[in-house]
């Protein structure tokens, strides 16, 4: 009666969530509650194992009835995704014994997030797709709200919840449209269907193209959908701030390129048109309003919706070429963030927040290699040579000026060069300021290895650029 | 080509709704009607058996009634979910044996989660 | 007009009058009361559309379960002060010309579906004869096993969610 159901393709996210299983069970009984963790990162790793020796074996492919998908896009992400689990579950070792975070609960959520995520990147079917995000986003909502005591994390579960919970509404109104109009929520049965379908059908389907790109612009934060991120990346454990800042996002960015590459290709010219403005009025209000924050978290938020706003560039020329330059900057942005955020976690010590921009100020004198560290990451944000986020913007810049848009092009660099006053301004804080009671800080192994592995990714992803671009390219051909 | 099915077999279900509706409307109106209104003060008072109300009538909501609900909405969901398997399963065969034990397996791992963090304990 | 076009302009019009008056009302235990019947009228929608198997898990699990978690939830948050509050927020204004933008988005939308996908292959007849339960236990276990198993995680992320937050004091 069934077809041979290929499961295999489906191992990588059955080990993740075989994993984050096995962690609620363990942490009802085990003393030790590192163990746990560690356990969420062998999970991990078997799963990354898995999945790119699936792909290089060359068993990519469909699986039941077309709605999951093993393809060179999905593993890129998937490689993403699995850099910042494995990299937030190393910097939240200590930060969660700090903050007296339940553990259990906290990494078999962030392992269950991850598997949403990686849901989300081979859903081939809009029903698999919806619940990848919903099971992304539920995880992530008791994540921000975890550290139960303090009314900011509140605040940013609650925020998080309803407009998160309003952006699937949006999502499943657009679903629905496009089921209603072509008779399938099969991504490419939709494609196929708006090729059969006329003009005048087509016309009507941009209309749930809008909802679509509602629905993902609340979660990828573009502006006017972005007033949540601010308020939820402050009031979050740090180290989710830094997952939410990195995976989700990268998994909105994969699901609105499936979507409007590949469901709703044959309307390219009028999303692009649609997006245009989206971006660049992102990357002005998220490099603005970086200017006056004083968190550093809430900087990084501002930030965070900016590069969103210049990822988001690498939709427009709707070529795979740009979306290739598209997908590059978003490892480099995960990579250079991540590093970021680790440090904002070392920097949380007891009795001592570390989250205010003025908690920097002589950090250079104690903690010379940290304040170095912290100096490539803001270098590699802001886009200066020769560290990896010149190159990512550099790909992203040249691919949208080829295709015609110089205007918006010439927009971003002056915004770029903005945004060096604010994240600058760490550095002259690290360097240039007196620190009120200079104190060392105790750096766990488990953060060197992040520091160690995203600072030395910033240099060389930016003197070898075309190593990271060739295997985007590479991935995006199948 | 819109819809024309109408599920005319719902019809005594519909009628005892409408039939329960209308009594129970028609008696609330009727006394409405016809009873006298002559309110005063201690009339108006909640009822405390012949006590004076003193207080506030609402008190600290325990928050156990909450996490009662939500495994409730969850197991309930559970179960809608077995009754069209439990309906097809000479159809389904091991297949179907096999993908609704994995269903129960994650779910009873949550059971297990609640019952040892002491949700399922009322005191 | 026929009979099912006069029942869905029924169900129609109330559903957006009960909704309206689900989020208009000051106390909102009695907003929860309208929105009991609210699910009972997308129960009868559900039925109009041959989903019988739907109309009755609509029932059971909305207004049964999920309404009487939403009766807890507001009698937890203890709103008597609420009821003696403004309603709305100050700027209601924005809120009604997104609104009013939004439908201006829909109403194309209307009479424009006149390209219909072809029919599926579970036409009316054929799911009466099955039987309903039988046919969405068919469908949904084979077909559609993918999505059915992703629900049940999202089920238990919801159970460590309900307990992480809310437990007085984790064991």
């Amino acid at each position: 009666m069934f077809e041979t159901i290929n499961m295999k393709i489906l191992l990588p996210e059955l080990i993740l969530i075989c994993t984050g299983l096995a962690v609620i069970l363990l942490d009802l009984v085990l003393r030790k509650k590192e163990t746990v963790a560690f356990i969420g990162v062998a999970g991990a790793l078997l799963s990354a194992y898995y999945n790119f020796s699936l792909m290089s074996l060359g068993w990519s492919g469909a699986v039941f009835q077309n709605m999951f998908v093993l393809d060179g896009y999905s593993s890129f992400f998937k490689l993403i995704f699995y850099i910042s689990l494995i990299i937030t579950i190393f910097i939240s070792l200590n930060y969660i014994k700090t903050e007296r975070v339940s553990s259990g609960e906290y990494y078999s959520l962030l392992l269950f997030s991850a598997s949403g995520m990686m849901i989300m990147a081979g859903a081939a079917d809009f029903m698999v797709l919806y619940l990848g995000i919903e099971l992304m986003s539920l995880s992530l909502y008791i994540l921000a709200g975890i550290m139960r005591e303090r009314r900011t994390s509140n605040e940013a579960a609650i925020k998080y919840f309803f407009l998160g919970a309003f952006s699937s509404a949006f999502l499943l109104f657009g679903i629905s449209l496009t089921y209603g109009l072509t008779g399938t929520t099969s991504i490419i049965e939709v494609a196929e269907a708006l090729n059969r379908l006329g003009p005048a059908g087509r016309n009507i389907t941009l209309i749930a193209v809008i909802f679509f790109v509602t629905a993902f612009g609340f979660k990828v934060a573009l502006v006017p959908f972005h007033m949540w991120a601010p308020d939820v990346y402050e009031g979050a454990p740090t180290s989710v701030t830094a997952f939410m800042s990195t995976g989700p996002k990268a998994a909105a960015f994969a699901v609105m390129g499936r979507v409007l590459f590949y469901a709703f290709g044959a309307l390219q010219l009028q999303w692009s048109a649609i997006i245009e403005p989206l971006s660049i009025v992102t990357i002005a209000v998220g490099s603005i309003l970086a200017l006056s924050q004083t968190n550093i978290k809430r900087m990084l938020a501002y930030s965070a919706i900016a590069h969103a706003g210049y990822a988001s560039i690498g939709f427009l020329p709707g070529t795979q070429e740009a979306f290739a330059a598209m997908i590059n900057y978003l490892m480099i942005y995960i990579i250079v963030n991540l590093g970021a955020f680790a440090v904002v976690v070392i920097m949380r010590r007891e009795g001592i927040m570390g989250e205010e921009l003025s908690d920097y100020s002589g950090l250079a004198k104690k903690n010379p290699l940290v304040a170095f560290l912290m100096l490539i990451f803001m270098f590699s944000l802001t886009g200066i040579p020769p560290l990896a986020g010149f190159i990512g913007k550099f790909y992203i810049f040249m691919g949208a000026v080829e295709a015609g848009y110089t205007k918006l092009v010439i927009a971003a660099v002056i915004f770029s060069a903005v945004s060096a006053f604010f994240y600058l301004r760490v550095v002259v804080y690290m360097y240039m300021k007196e620190a009120a009671e200079p104190s060392v800080l105790i750096v766990p192994h488990s953060v060197k290895l992040v520091l160690a592995f995203t600072s030395i990714m910033a240099i060389l992803l930016g003197i070898f650029p075309s190593v990271l671009l060739d295997f985007a390219r590479a991935s995006l051909l199948g | 080509m819109s819809g024309n099915y109408i599920p005319s077999h719902y019809l005594p279900v519909i009628s005892i709704l409408a039939f329960s509706v209308l009594v129970g409307l028609g008696a609330l109106i009727a006394g409405l009607l016809v009873r006298p209104r002559r309110p005063y003060e201690q009339k108006l008072a909640p009822y405390e058996s012949g006590n004076l109300p003193v207080g506030e009538p609402r008190y600290r909501f325990s928050v156990k009634f909450y996490i009662v609900a939500m495994l409730f909405v969850v197991f309930d969901v559970e179960a809608v979910f077995l009754y069209p398997w439990a309906v097809a399963y000479d159809r389904l065969g091991l297949f179907g044996f096999v993908e609704m034990m994995i269903f129960i397996v994650i779910l009873l791992v949550g059971y297990v989660y609640a019952w040892k963090k002491g949700a399922l304990t009322w005191e | 007009m026929t009979l099912p076009q006069i029942f869905f302009a029924y169900f129609a019009v109330a559903l957006t009058g009960l909704s309206l008056l689900v989020v208009t009302r000051r106390n909102p235990v009695h907003g929860v009361m309208w929105m009991l019947i609210l699910f009972i009228h997308v129960a009868g929608l559900y039925l109009f559309l041959n989903a019988e198997f739907l109309a009755a898990i609509q029932i059971i699990v909305y207004a049964g379960a999920i309404l009487v978690l939403y009766l807890f939830v507001v009698m937890l948050l203890n709103l008597k002060k609420i009821e003696k509050e403004r309603k709305f927020q100050h700027i209601w204004i924005v809120g009604l010309l997104v609104s009013v933008a939004f439908l201006t988005l829909l109403i194309p939308l209307l009479g424009k579906f006149s390209v219909y996908p072809p029919p599926g292959e579970y036409s009316v007849e054929r799911i009466n004869s099955e039987g309903q339960i039988m046919t969405v236990g068919r469908v949904l276990y084979t077909k559609f096993l993918l999505p059915f198993e992703i629900a049940s995680l999202i089920l238990l992320v919801s159970i460590i969610g309900a307990v992480v937050l809310s437990k007085r004091k984790l064991n």
